[in-house]
């Protein structure tokens, strides 16, 4: 995993709530065996006017205008402005991977479904939760200034905003450590390898029907 | 005193305040479940970084989303979904992992195989690279859904690093109405607490409408627990629960059965067990449902009408309604019941087993799909479930009543094989999700329980089931 940068990016307001894991990389695309080369078919059913399917070519697409990501003003965008509930749906975790290969470093909204959460994390996305009322005052914000763009420093827990106002948010102690040293999960889980073994020993011997 | 929640987790915690988190604990796994769609990455990544997975034994994989439902004898015919399939297969032949290939008897939907091979037993952890996981909470064991990280840690270290969820409790006392379901009882529930009211929450539910389901009931309610939110639904283990297990292929047997019930009867709430939350319901009150918008908590009663944004006052909340509305071509004030429909799907991990098609045959039986109806289609959970079903004569009602009966697999809840709506047509789904696009692009999906599927393809509409079994 990438180690997470302190950065400035661009925001993109979608200014709906509930937005599912469908809606974020519908199912046609969940196919491909790979990781990569969601970020095309991100939004897709929202982003393109014609149905998408994997083998296409996106640049012979007829894309939405009015689809938010499709402005030019936003095509630069890192950082995505969301409302309640954001990611609930299916745990595919090619939701997150598509929001990253689009470009995305951060997601920012009032609320996030579990799974979506947890899986950002894992793979150096950072979701950030922000009281509705500073959401709301970002999204106008947004609307009200073209190239608006938020400077977001993990290491602090701090977004700072164009005109130097800042909000602190909360990260996890441990989320944040593997995020900014970019740490591969199971390499530190594999460190307590004896101790899981113990475990599942005991285990074992208590109720071995687990382990027929 | 503990909760039935409090309970799972202390019996898994392996160790907490690893690596400098003293929020996350290391949660030992004890079954996993695989498909296709969520697992090809997770085993490349393993391979390429050198692991191997830790307990191979505690691995049962299965194809389901992608399998046709017709014709398996000539394999899959598109290329992709072929793909995937075949690298599960590969996978698991290399590794040695059980898998229940298409072909399979025993092949079917994750959420329903899992019990119904015993391999989801109470006190389990259970994890799955699928968010409806939440399904097997119906035996008293602490199951959710995964990514594909996830996925590949609990591969490669029998382990996940977790957080402990808040607590809530939904008590549902009473007796239910005459044609009233576990799916009815789900969605009201999401309708009073809504697709978030459940987030940051372990779900148990209680009372004595729960205590009076049977298990497939249960699986129902606990499948839908992540339609609320909640990555995880549960219910206490007792005398049905019991019952369910015993005999089947991964159960204990003899000394080791009698060991285990015993340990199984001390998995419920303590009762002066706290929660974070509670919320009750009146079984009584409850009445079938159905979904008029994009989302689960858009649901109504099925003799009330399609509501109007105008009456909210939240502008987000407005907006939304009207969105959905216009996605599913409704207009406000709309009686439910005057919905006509084009396509009926029953399956899905939600409404697939045998009790799901039993109800729905009672209702058909003797009775015809209406002419206007395109396609109504009944998909069982799995291949035993389907075999069951034939014994019963239950697949004769439903071909004679003009439904297709088809193979096991996810089919028509998300459309990843053949079987999918068009744009603009209108369906009435046992299945837990009609968002947007969710069962082909443009599809507008209205979520019901079997019966409620039934009633309407017979009727071409929305019909009430409580007064169709009075009659
Ligand atoms: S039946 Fe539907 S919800 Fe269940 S596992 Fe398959 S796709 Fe997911």
């Amino acid at each position: 995993m990438e180690k997470f940068r302190t950065f400035t990016g661009v925001v993109a307001p979608l200014d709906r709530a509930n937005v599912d894991t469908d809606a974020i990389i519908p199912k046609q695309f969940l196919k491909s065996i790979k990781r990569s080369g969601f970020g095309r078919n991100l939004f897709d059913e929202w982003r393109y006017l014609d149905h998408g399917e994997p083998e296409m070519d996106v640049t012979q697409r007829q894309l939405n205008p009015d689809f938010i990501l499709n402005r030019p003003r936003y095509t630069s965008a890192q950082i995505l402005l969301a409302r309640d509930n954001f990611g609930c749906g299916s745990s595919r975790e090619h939701a997150p991977w598509a929001l990253q290969d689009y470009g995305f470093k951060v997601i920012l909204a009032p609320s996030f479904a579990d799974i979506f959460f947890n899986n950002c994390f894992k793979i150096g996305l950072l979701p950030i939760v922000q009281e509705g009322k500073i959401i709301d005052q970002l999204f106008h914000e947004v609307n009200e200034t073209e190239g608006y763009a938020l400077a977001v420093d993990l290491e602090k827990q701090i977004l700072t905003t164009p005109s130097n106002a800042h909000f602190s948010f909360e990260v996890d102690a441990f989320r944040k450590h593997c995020l900014l040293n970019g740490l591969d999960e199971i390499g530190l889980t594999l460190q307590h390898a004896e101790k899981i073994k113990q475990f599942e020993q005991k285990r074992r011997e208590e109720q071995p029907w687990l382990f027929s | 005193m503990q909760t039935l929640y409090d309970k799972l987790w202390a019996q898994h915690v392996v160790d907490t305040g690893s690596n400098g988190a003293d929020s996350m604990a290391l949660l030992y796994i004890d079954r996993h479940l695989v498909h296709e769609v969520t697992s090809p990455q997770a085993f490349e990544s393993l391979k390429i970084a050198g692991r191997k997975p830790w307990r191979i034994s505690s691995i049962l994989a299965v194809a389901d989303h992608n399998v046709p439902t017709t014709g398996r004898d000539q394999g899959i015919g598109d290329p992709t979904s072929r793909l995937q399939v075949e690298t599960l297969d590969q996978n698991c032949d290399e590794l040695g992992i059980t898998e229940f290939k298409m072909n399979d008897q025993r092949q079917g939907i994750v959420h329903v195989i899992g019990p119904e091979q015993g391999a989801t037993l109470p006190g389990m952890t259970v994890v799955c690279g699928d968010s409806h996981t939440s399904t097997h909470g119906a035996f008293g064991c602490l199951a959710f859904g995964i990514g594909t990280s996830e996925v590949e840690h609990v591969l490669a270290t029998q382990c996940l690093l977790a957080k402990k969820s808040k607590s809530m409790r939904i008590v549902v006392e009473g007796k239910l109405g005459l044609g009233v379901t576990a799916k009815d009882i789900a969605l009201a529930i999401i309708g009073k607490i809504g697709t978030a009211g459940g987030t940051g929450y372990a779900i148990e539910f209680a009372g004595s409408a729960i205590r009076a389901l049977t298990m497939e009931g249960r699986m129902t309610l606990c499948n839908m627990a992540i339609e609320a939110g909640a990555r995880a639904g549960m219910v206490a283990v007792d005398e049905t629960t019991i019952q369910y297990i015993q005999g089947r292929p991964f159960a204990p047997q003899g000394e080791l059965w009698d060991k285990a019930v015993a340990y199984w009867r001390t998995l419920h709430s303590d009762p002066d067990a706290v929660f974070d939350q509670t919320v009750n319901l009146e079984a009584a009150g409850i009445r079938p449902q159905v979904t008029w918008g994009t989302s689960p908590e858009m649901v109504t009663t099925v003799d009330g009408v399609v509501p109007d944004p105008n009456d909210v006052l939240e502008d987000i909340k407005r907006q939304d309604m009207e969105q959905a509305l216009k996605y599913m071509g409704l207009q406000p004030n709309t009686p439910i019941q005057s919905i006509t429909l084009d396509k009926v799907f029953i399956g899905s991990c939600t409404n697939s087993r045998i009790e799901d098609l039993r109800a729905a045959a009672e209702v058909v039986k003797g009775k015809h799909v209406a002419s206007t109806i395109k396609l109504a289609l009944v998909v069982p959970g799995s291949g035993l479930v389907k075999y069951q079903a034939e014994q019963e004569g239950l697949d004769k009602i439903f071909q004679a009543a003009g439904f297709e009966w088809r193979e096991p697999g996810c089919s028509m809840c998300l459309a990843m094989n053949d079987d999918r709506l068009s744009k603009g047509e209108r369906c009435a789904s046992t299945s837990n999700r009609n968002f947007e696009g969710r069962q082909g692009p443009g599809g507008r999906t209205h979520l019901v329980s079997p019966a409620m599927a039934a009633a309407a393809a017979i009727a071409g509409h929305f019909v009430d089931v409580s007064q169709l079994s009075l009659s």
